[in-house]
């Protein structure tokens, strides 16, 4: 076999990136038709999304069949991967059920909105399952340019352009941090692959380099995650930005990103972890939820919970990686499934030009629409961790994962934040049920596809937390195959 | 490990000392008669008259988005070219998926009217 052939891959390869191609493919799709059929039904390039995102999520499984390495050991198909892929997908499918309303209400024609949700889940996917630092740096700026000009997606409001130039604007600053941690760690170790990364580092004395480098791509992928002290950004662009938005990219995205950080922190043996996690674990943690207690805003309310709740995942990063790991995906799960159902709600209430987003807007909910008080009900109790709901059971494996690994400390500080953060969610609630409704609120009927998406993460939130076993079985199968 | 630091010192040494030394040879060596006109900026032109922070239209902007993009297509069209008999199909059919989405790309834009002039 002479050297040019090497370098062809073969047809497997393509087949372990089976989902990534498909988005691909109607991303494009979308962006051709959207200017060539000026003249359509107005669900057509939405339905041609979704068509896509279920297609993807069909993929995932043939995906999942062909495990192993792909184009030169840049991608890597593992059970984790697969479980990251088919929780991108999944949140993509329901945000876009999620966007048909909101598309319609706002009056906003465009179809670039569908073919960026689809292509910036090109991205995500592809960072769950690649393992060389470059490689990771692209998927990550797909990702990040597509959602940077979906936060900016309502054009005639002030706010969104405001949210979309200072997502931007910090974003690229952040990723030039991750850049430069890739460059630093390619000079400590002579490799931008993570497992001959991890190599370097755990057999020979770890170089001041490679502390340094870790520590800058770290910066970057926690602005990404809105961990703090790098959450600045979070409200004012979660405030800004389409409501169906925010669900997708407080979720699908920092999937992603906790899934490369878990490589990159338990596979490339990642010098100072420990001690990196834990501080930037009690400060989101802690400034998630104090800023929380002020907010009026729902979405920047969320958006304060969404830092708190990047936090709560980072203590699984300081544990043990057999306990660690799988209580990390589990968590990332269970975000995802009540956030996006959470802001799934929130979009449906707030009705054209996002008038209605204050908390004393949902005054006497219950009374005008009692099924939909129900369902955002279900979602805020998640987000506290009241048990019989996801969120309990993910917050339950992480603090029992950091109590294995000694980490007491993390953990008080955890659960008396999990204690601060009730009052914000359950302030909701009582405005909701205990409120005397406010006549000027309108509450429309809630169409088949917002029901659907609200149905989906109900049921998802609601699984996970009575019948968390298989979903955890996997994540640990997931680690062994994966470390062992 | 220190020692590979050495040229980049060798450089900064003669820098800082070449720089001065050009400097106060040619403050020697010139003729020198100022005049107001000689000092304005762009003597050769018109009068510098008012702010120089006046406004453009955007459409530059997205001309040199355009251009910046199919520029850099082209700059991965060369290492193919270079290597093409090497790569043979394989390369070939890559380099037109390449190509096939950046030509969806380049109908996007003219459809949506990016490179009407007005």
């Amino acid at each position: 076999m002479n050297g040019s052939l090497a370098m062809v891959p073969q047809a497997t390869d393509y087949l372990r990136v089976l989902p990534e191609i498909v988005l691909s493919i109607f991303g494009m799709a979308i962006m051709f038709a959207d200017p060539l059929l000026k003249e359509r039904p107005p669900r057509t390039l939405g339905t041609l999304a979704l068509l896509g995102s279920l297609l993807a999520l069909a993929a995932t499984w043939v995906q999942a069949q062909y495990p192993g390495f792909a184009f030169w050991n840049m991608v890597r198909v593992d059970a984790f991967s697969v479980f990251f892929h088919f929780l991108i997908v999944a949140v993509t499918a329901v945000v876009i059920l999620t966007s048909f309303e909101y598309m319609e209400v706002e009056g906003i024609r465009a179809g670039e909105y569908y073919g960026l949700i689809l292509l910036g889940a090109v991205g995500m996917s592809l960072m769950s399952s690649a393992v060389e630092l470059v490689l990771i740096f692209l998927a990550l700026e797909i990702s990040s340019i597509a959602t940077y000009i979906l936060a900016g997606f309502r054009r005639r409001a002030a706010i969104s352009s405001e949210a979309s130039l200072k997502y931007f604007l910090l974003g690229s600053f952040a990723t030039a941090f991750f850049l430069y941690g890739v460059a630093l760690m390619f000079g400590a170790t002579g490799s931008t692959s993570i497992q001959v990364i991890g190599a370097a580092l755990s057999s020979f004395e770890v170089p001041a380099l490679a502390y340094a480098g870790i520590a800058l791509m770290f910066v970057g992928l926690a602005f990404k995650v809105a961990a703090a002290p790098f959450h600045i950004w979070t409200p004012d662009v979660y405030e800004g930005a389409p409501a169906p938005v925010v669900g997708f990219m407080s979720t699908a995205p920092k999937a992603a990103v906790f899934a490369v950080l878990l490589r990159l922190m338990f596979e490339a043996h990642a010098p100072g972890r420990i001690g990196l996690i834990w501080v930037v674990a009690a400060l989101s943690m802690t400034l998630g939820n104090l800023g929380a207690l002020v907010q009026n805003n729902v979405k920047r309310l969320l958006a304060y919970s969404s830092i708190a709740h990047a936090g709560y995942l980072l203590v699984a990063f300081a544990a043990v990686p057999d306990s660690g790991i799988p209580a990390a995906m589990f968590y990332a799960a269970s975000y995802a499934a009540m956030n996006v159902g959470a802001f799934a709600v929130v979009s449906h209430f707030s009705n054209a030009g996002e008038r209605y987003v204050k908390i004393e807007d949902y005054s006497g909910l219950s009374s005008s629409s009692p099924l939909l008080a129900a369902i955002l009900t279900v979602f805020l109790l998640s987000l506290i961790g009241i048990p019989i709901t996801g969120g309990f059971i993910a917050k339950f494996y992480v603090f029992s994962a950091a109590l294995q690994s000694n980490l007491v400390g993390l953990v008080i500080l955890g659960v008396l934040n999990s204690a601060v953060a009730a009052y914000y969610y359950l302030r909701v609630i009582v405005v909701m049920y205990m409120r005397e409704p406010r006549g000027e609120v309108p509450v429309s009927a809630v169409p088949a596809g917002m029901g659907a998406a609200m149905a989906v993460s109900l049921a998802a939130t609601i699984y996970l937390g009575v019948l968390p076993g298989r979903v955890l079985d996997y994540a640990g199968r997931a680690v062994a195959e994966w470390l062992h | 490990m220190p020692q590979n630091y050495i040229p980049i010192f060798l450089f900064i040494a003669v820098v800082g000392f070449l720089i001065p030394v050009t400097l106060v040879a040619a403050k020697l060596v010139r003729p020198e008669n100022p005049h107001r006109t000689k000092l304005m900026p762009y003597e050769c032109g018109i009068d510098p008259v008012g702010s120089s922070r006046g406004r453009y239209t955007i459409r530059f902007y997205i001309v040199a988005i355009l251009f910046v993009v199919f520029d850099v297509e082209t700059i991965f069209l060369f290492p193919w070219a270079v290597k093409f008999k090497a790569l043979g199909v394989f390369g070939l059919v890559e380099m037109l998926i390449f190509l096939t989405i950046l030509i969806v790309g380049y109908i996007w834009i003219w459809k949506k009217g990016a490179l009407d002039w007005v």
